[in-house]
């Protein structure tokens, strides 16, 4: 495996992380604020407050992994996209922003605004839909090189039905991913009430997530035909994903096995998006950018392997603490133990 | 200018986030150490009036921490959005302590969350260890960042050809003459500002009629390890002249005014410049400068000119050189006094005029890391990377900086006051008499 390969796989391994433990906290959100308008709120908000307490800031830092490894491993995405990014990532971040430090303010000050439900509800659509925008952007046809700088045709993106679809898709998939993890996390948690309303959320937005997702496809074929062409050439990972998704859906319809069907969901989501990236080789973005163009000296990417192999194994073993305290713990799960003081 | 000139706007956006960041960033470094001391004290003496400081601080920081996680991920993104062709380049040579940086970090956060929601969970002496790892993980955040600034003070380890980065060194780039001193010196300020803040915190409560010796210990204890801190910053502090002097003495030059190269040469405080460019009203220390520069009152220092004009930094930069200077010295004395005052008992450190002197400690400590990262930063114009790429050559070339400018300035003002009005509330709620009442109670039912 050549370093670029290696470096773009644990990349898009930091991303699919985050895009996995952040659409968990992003429809938690959602759903705890829906579920205050539709006066459930006393069913879910207890399991959605005990998972995410201790997490959020390991999800944030996933993130955070990702944008900092790009520049590391292609320094040139930080010249291409840190130009054409200035207003999405920065609108991006200020939602993340206010998201995270509203979240931190309620959970370590005191209970309780409905408004701030509200706002951090809704912020967990906007998020996933603002950063999803970067996808569409990275298929190229938005941005074009003026006087040697990238610029950004937002009106294109604004009216491209790809655009769109890959907004829909990452707000199905925040709500499906979320939905079956806590049918899983509230039936271990004995909560027999969340369980039946998670249980339903994950199986009303089953389908949808899987109409979306053929929906980008199909408008793939006619904006980026190149990528749409690989696209096929992977068609079994894509059938074997759609295989997986099937089954989870039939274990939560047979109200058994959860926590298989959240293995099945990552291992659904893992085919779909790896399948996505490797049809996506060599392209950064779309005719600009090549993982080949784009990467950094070797002696800075044997350094960054050595680190991450180093860091991971400093890592691996916390987080499994931290899991295992919070995620497996029975007690805590079933909130027998004190969260605080 | 805002709004229809990026280099300025990515300057001034980048110089609100930082200055916000470094106030979080400053207590995420430091206060984990004193959270660590007082859980220790607390175990050794067995008095659990420091587990509750231990307990009450890290409430606090839970917050703080939060909020700097936020404007630490902003920093990092921005550094890309608004200086791409700056990230382009030193993504090649200095990407690896930004890697290890997001790593220590993610090590801190977790033990944090762990340490934060297991007080019930474990025996006193376990739940302590839980802390190694957080203020080992905040400390070498701190490190690895710092060695990002050091680099673009003194970059090294590769050759530029062409315009192009060939035979990079990341190992090299990461161990410059700038690190030692700088690195340092950010971990013994951030040590030192976060024993003020917290002392600050202490005499208020004092002044404000609590007489509880739960206030009284943390006074004592963080005064105490803020004159260490203190007095370790000024050696630092002198440390960094002579690195200065040796390796960037047009930054040296500029924040001391010092305009002829000459031996034995005095140190400007204070003072303004008339219309002439000549300097009035200045406290001038003979030899100070020379002894700063190189430890010895005679040696020569290079002045400003030595260098092209377009080459130096706006000479304001020596006003943030004095308030930087001016509060370390003024803390330094502060700490001082007050522990020889505790030791010979004079009587008038437990006055209230005295404890107001260490509330406004706190703010001033801040306030003199602001100043000192102005004049890092200030100090090195016109170069984002010194005498390789000027901060024109690397800003974005977008044109909605202003707009953003706009937009995270009012992120920033929900931020802080955010932060103050539920550290308050956290408090305020919850008065350390009543916790403590709460907790011999508690301890009381299990004794019988």
């Amino acid at each position: 495996m050549s370093l670029e390969i290696l470096g773009i796989s644990v990349l898009w391994t930091f991303l699919f992380g985050y895009v996995i433990l952040g659409s968990i906290d992003f429809g938690a959100g959602f759903f705890n604020a829906y579920g205050i308008i539709s006066g459930k709120q006393h069913i879910l908000s207890k399991i959605i407050q005990r998972y995410l307490s201790p997490v959020w800031e390991v999800t944030n830092v996933f993130f955070v992994f990702f944008f900092v490894g790009i520049v590391g491993f292609f320094p040139k995405t930080a010249f291409y996209f840190g130009t054409i990014l200035l207003v999405p990532a920065s609108l991006a971040i200020i939602l993340m922003a206010i998201r995270g430090s509203y979240y931190a303010f309620e959970t370590y000050g005191t209970k309780g605004h409905k408004g701030y439900a509200f706002m951090y509800g809704i912020s967990g659509l906007l998020v996933p839909a603002s950063l999803s925008v970067v996808l569409a952007i990275t298929e190229g046809g938005f941005v074009s090189i003026v006087d040697g700088n990238p610029v950004l045709d937002y009106w294109a993106l604004f009216t491209s039905p790809l655009s769109w679809s890959i907004v829909v898709l990452a707000l199905a998939a925040v709500l499906y991913i979320s939905a079956v993890f806590l049918t899983w996390y509230a039936n271990k948690a004995g909560d027999v009430d969340a369980t039946k309303l998670m249980r339903k959320y994950a199986l009303s937005w089953a389908v949808p997530l899987i109409i979306a997702a053929g929906g980008i496809i199909f408008e793939l074929s006619y904006h980026n035909p190149e990528h749409f062409e690989r696209i096929l050439d992977l068609g079994w990972m894509f059938a074997l994903s759609a295989i997986l998704w099937l089954a989870t859906v039939w274990l939560l319809w047979k109200q058994k096995n959860y926590g298989v069907s959240v293995w099945l969901l990552i291992g659904q989501f893992a085919l779909a998006f790896y399948a996505y990236g490797i049809s996506h080789y060599p392209y950064l973005l779309y005719p600009h950018l090549t993982i080949q163009d784009g990467f950094t000296n070797e002696a800075m990417a044997i350094s960054l392997v050595v680190v991450f192999i180093l860091g991971f194994i400093l890592l691996v073993p916390s987080i499994y603490l931290l899991l295992k305290l919070f995620l497996f713990d029975k007690d805590y799960v079933e909130g027998n133990k004190k969260k605080k003081e | 200018m805002l709004f229809d000139d990026p280099v300025f706007a990515s300057r001034l956006l980048t110089l609100l986030t930082l200055s916000f960041h470094i106030i979080y960033a400053t207590i995420g470094v430091g206060v984990p150490l004193f959270i660590m001391i007082a859980h220790w004290l607390g175990i050794k003496k067995n008095d659990y009036h420091y587990i509750m400081m231990a307990k009450r601080w890290a409430r606090g920081y839970l917050v703080t921490v939060a909020v700097g996680v936020v404007t630490g991920t902003i920093i990092g993104l921005q550094l890309s959005l608004l200086w791409p062709n700056f990230m382009e380049l030193a993504g090649n040579i200095i990407a690896l302590p930004l890697f290890m940086e997001v790593f220590a970090f993610f090590f801190e956060a977790i033990f944090l969350g762990i340490y934060s929601y297991t007080w019930d969970r474990f025996d006193q002496r376990k739940h302590f260890l839980l802390l190694i790892p957080v203020a080992i993980g905040a400390g070498c955040s701190a490190l690895f960042i710092t060695i990002v600034n050091s680099f673009m003070n003194a970059p090294q380890g590769f050759d530029l050809v062409d315009g192009q980065l060939v035979n990079a060194n990341p190992l090299l780039a990461m161990f410059t003459a700038a690190m030692p001193t700088k690195v340092s010196h950010v971990l013994a300020t951030a040590y030192m500002t976060a024993a003020f803040m917290l002392a600050a915190i202490a005499a208020y409560k004092l002044i404000k009629g609590s007489n509880h010796a739960y206030h009284k210990k943390a006074l004592h204890m963080t005064m105490k390890i803020g004159l260490v801190f203190s007095i370790a910053t000024a050696l630092i502090g002198d440390f960094s002249g002579k690195y200065l002097a040796e390796y960037q003495p047009e930054k040296l030059a500029v924040a001391e005014w010092h305009f002829e190269t000459e031996e034995a040469a005095p140190l400007l405080m204070y003072g303004i410049l008339d219309e002439n460019q000549e300097v009035k009203y200045a406290i001038k220390i003979p030899f100070a400068l020379s002894i700063l520069a190189h430890g010895n009152p005679t040696s020569e220092v290079i002045g400003l000119d030595q260098f092209p004009e377009e080459e130096t930094a706006p000479l304001v930069t020596h006003y943030f050189f004095d308030l930087m200077v001016t509060i370390g010295v003024f803390m330094i004395v502060l700490a001082l006094v007050y522990w020889l005052g505790t030791r010979l008992s004079w009587s008038f450190v437990k006055a209230n005029w005295f404890r107001w002197l260490i509330v406004l400690g706190g703010p001033l400590s801040f306030l003199a890391i602001e100043a000192g990262w102005w004049m890092a930063e200030v100090g090195r114009q016109p170069w984002i990377l010194r005498g390789i790429m000027t901060v024109d050559q690397a800003a974005t070339s977008s044109d909605y900086v202003g707009l953003m400018f706009i937009l995270f300035a009012a992120l920033y003002l929900v931020l802080g006051i955010g932060t103050i009005v539920v550290l308050r509330r956290i408090f305020k709620n919850n008065p350390v008499d009543l916790e403590l009442k709460r907790y011999e109670a508690k301890q009381g039912g299990e004794e019988k």
